[in-house]
């Protein structure tokens, strides 16, 4: 799957409370979560945001609480990928589970302007940087996270393995 | 078979393994779920797309309303219901209506619920604080909560750990919270991010329960997967007259292997002050620079228990609350409630002008209950202190610990109990 997007670029260290606030947590809905994404931080970004845009970050992207909001109001937002230098595991966790891309890698985050774009081969974690013509290699995914990517989450994956009458989640067995 | 850290140990029990190494991906069975009433919704909804119409085991769930209920507003009414509804349906043994409630990880832990040697899971960053009791506990998403309450297994990927000593002895009006801001302080709030910490040392064994609790529930704040304490006759004490069940205490194997060990004197610490806006902003009180508040929060997952606001009464005993400041204390629990009015507290608090709250997580997270206005600064005794995390984007949150709070609020600046003749 190859994904094509214009960056927005943040800082080190960008909160769940900032990606979407507490405030918002008496809703669960992601369109409704997607329009007050990263207001704390970026208060343009929610009414500027197009299908296909690609956040870039520095360190620890996603740190504090565990709300799967945060990760729901950026998927529904449009952005097709989350590229930065690392991600709390809360997180990382979440963003797989729903089917949201991510990949870590600090050397692309660093060299990444804001309204640059970028091309990525997700399966292959290659990025290309379109202005600069600089290419990536993303950290790797085990296997049984590419599994579960594959299967559009962890829900999809997990009522497979039920349906087949397969108890555990076979992580194990996938390493 | 290779020396084992406590979290290698409970997972690989858990797993079914004789040992596991960092690094391995392994499927764990679980001895308790949580979520309360924001990410409950959402897991809900999750479950029901698995295609299996019962939960697990309905005696392994817990379900506590405790962020925005009492219902702040009719979207938080309708998640607490979605929450009450599903919790009647499944049978689920362990779902505490409000008035019998109190904020999840005082709750759970205080009634009996985590046991040392567990594995647990909550859909709630701070579900690390159980790790006080030598249990193996970690906050995920809704998502892997409601795969967890279908199958009571998760998959985990076993962290390194690290291992942090702390000698010498602490200071008056210094605990728990001190120790755990100084470390924040010292590696970073991505310190130990994907790792298990383990705190020991001379100044770990002389810490009450309440104190242990505080630094486990904010390892996540350094980025922590668990934070955990080796069970000792204090943790024993208190699991003991609690917890009915069997369950299989451990301990670190002696040579077990640390990715690294810091070690810290504490002697000479002082109370600690996170300021804006990451709780690794971390200053001496003394340092603080008396900085003005409007508002002083006591309470929540981190500092909310017996313990804690025993210190806050020691400091507000006989004081007023300066006129410029709203001092705001929320006990964790319906247990430490009674024993507030019971022990003449609840008294000594209204005495000195506090509003005292029924148990909710309410203004830690800028709920309800003590949501700041832009420009205002409040010293609170929660877990976090991001940009916009109690009310308006410009307003500021200073974490301490109780007794500093309570001064502070006596003060209407940041200060400390000496300050106070204390």
């Amino acid at each position: 799957m190859t994904i094509s997007g214009r960056v927005w670029k943040y800082g080190d260290n960008v909160d769940t409370d900032v990606i979407i606030p507490a405030r918002y947590l008496n809703l669960s809905d992601p369109q409704e979560l997607a329009r007050h994404c990263l207001e704390d931080l970026d208060a343009g970004f929610a009414g500027a945001v197009r299908p296909g845009d690609i956040i870039v970050a520095g360190a620890n992207f996603g740190c504090g609480s565990s709300r799967e909001h945060a990760p729901l109001a950026i998927k529904a937002a449009g952005v097709s990928c989350v590229v930065a230098e690392s991600f709390a595991r809360i997180f990382f966790r979440n963003a797989i589970n729903i089917g949201l891309p991510i990949l870590e890698c600090p050397a692309a985050a660093r060299a990444t302007a804001a309204g640059q774009h970028l091309d990525i081969d997700l399966a292959a974690g290659i990025i290309r940087n379109v202005e600069t013509g600089e290419t990536f290699h993303a950290n790797p995914y085990p296997p049984f996270m590419l599994d579960l990517i594959a299967a559009g989450g962890l829900i999809e994956y997990t009522r497979r393995r039920l349906a087949a009458g397969r108890t555990g989640s076979g992580a194990a067995c996938c390493e | 078979m290779s020396p084992m850290t406590l979290a290698e140990k409970i997972l690989a029990a858990h797993a079914g393994l004789p040992e596991v190494a960092p690094g391995m991906l392994i499927d764990a069975r679980v001895d308790l779920v949580l979520a309360n009433d924001i990410t409950a919704p959402i897991a809900i909804r999750e479950f029901e797309k698995l295609g299996v119409s019962r939960v697990f085991d309905p005696a392994r769930i817990a379900l506590v309303p405790d962020h925005f209920a009492p219902n702040k507003d009719i979207k938080s009414a309708e998640q607490c219901l979605t929450m009450r509804r599903f919790a009647r349906e499944q049978g689920i043994v362990h779902y505490y209506e409000v008035g019998r409630m109190g904020i999840e990880h005082v709750l759970l832990p205080e009634q009996g619920l985590v046991a040392p040697g567990d594995l647990v899971v909550g859909a709630d960053s701070h579900t690390c604080t159980y790790g006080a009791l030598g249990a193996f506990a970690t906050g995920m998403g809704s998502t892997d909560i409601a795969v967890a309450m279908a199958t009571g297994r998760v998959w985990l990927k076993v962290p390194e750990t690290v291992r942090i000593v702390f000698t010498g002895s602490l200071q008056p009006w210094v605990g728990g919270k001190d120790l755990i801001l100084y470390t924040i302080g010292q590696i970073g709030v991505d310190g130990a991010r994907y790792q298990a910490v383990e705190f020991c040392g001379p100044a770990i064994d002389a810490l009450s329960m309440d104190g242990r609790f505080t630094m486990a529930n904010m390892a996540i704040e350094a980025g922590a997967k668990a934070g955990l304490f080796s069970p000792d006759d204090k943790a024993m004490a208190y699991v003991a007259p609690r917890v009915s069940r069997p369950y299989a205490a451990c301990t670190p194997d002696p040579g077990a292997r640390y990715v690294r060990t810091l070690e810290w004197d504490v002697s000479a610490l002082e109370p600690q002050v996170a300021f804006p806006h990451l709780p690794s902003n971390v200053r001496a009180v003394s340092e603080a620079g008396g900085v003005r508040i409007d508002q002083a929060v006591i309470g929540s997952c981190t500092n909310g228990r017996w313990e804690d606001l025993e210190l806050a009464a020691r400091v507000l005993r006989g004081r007023r609350v300066h006129s410029d400041v709203r001092c705001i204390i929320i006990p964790g629990t319906q247990e430490i409630y009674r024993r507030l009015a019971r022990e003449g507290l609840l008294e000594t608090f209204v005495e000195a002008g506090a509003a005292v709250s029924t148990p909710t997580c309410g203004p830690c997270l800028g709920g309800y209950m003590g949501v700041l206005a832009a420009g205002e600064r409040c010293i609170s005794t929660t877990n976090r202190n991001f940009v916009g995390r109690m009310g308006h984007p410009q307003s500021e949150v200073y974490l301490a610990n109780p007794a500093v709070a309570a001064a502070s609020a006596v003060l209407g600046r940041i200060g400390s109990p000496a300050e106070l003749g204390l």
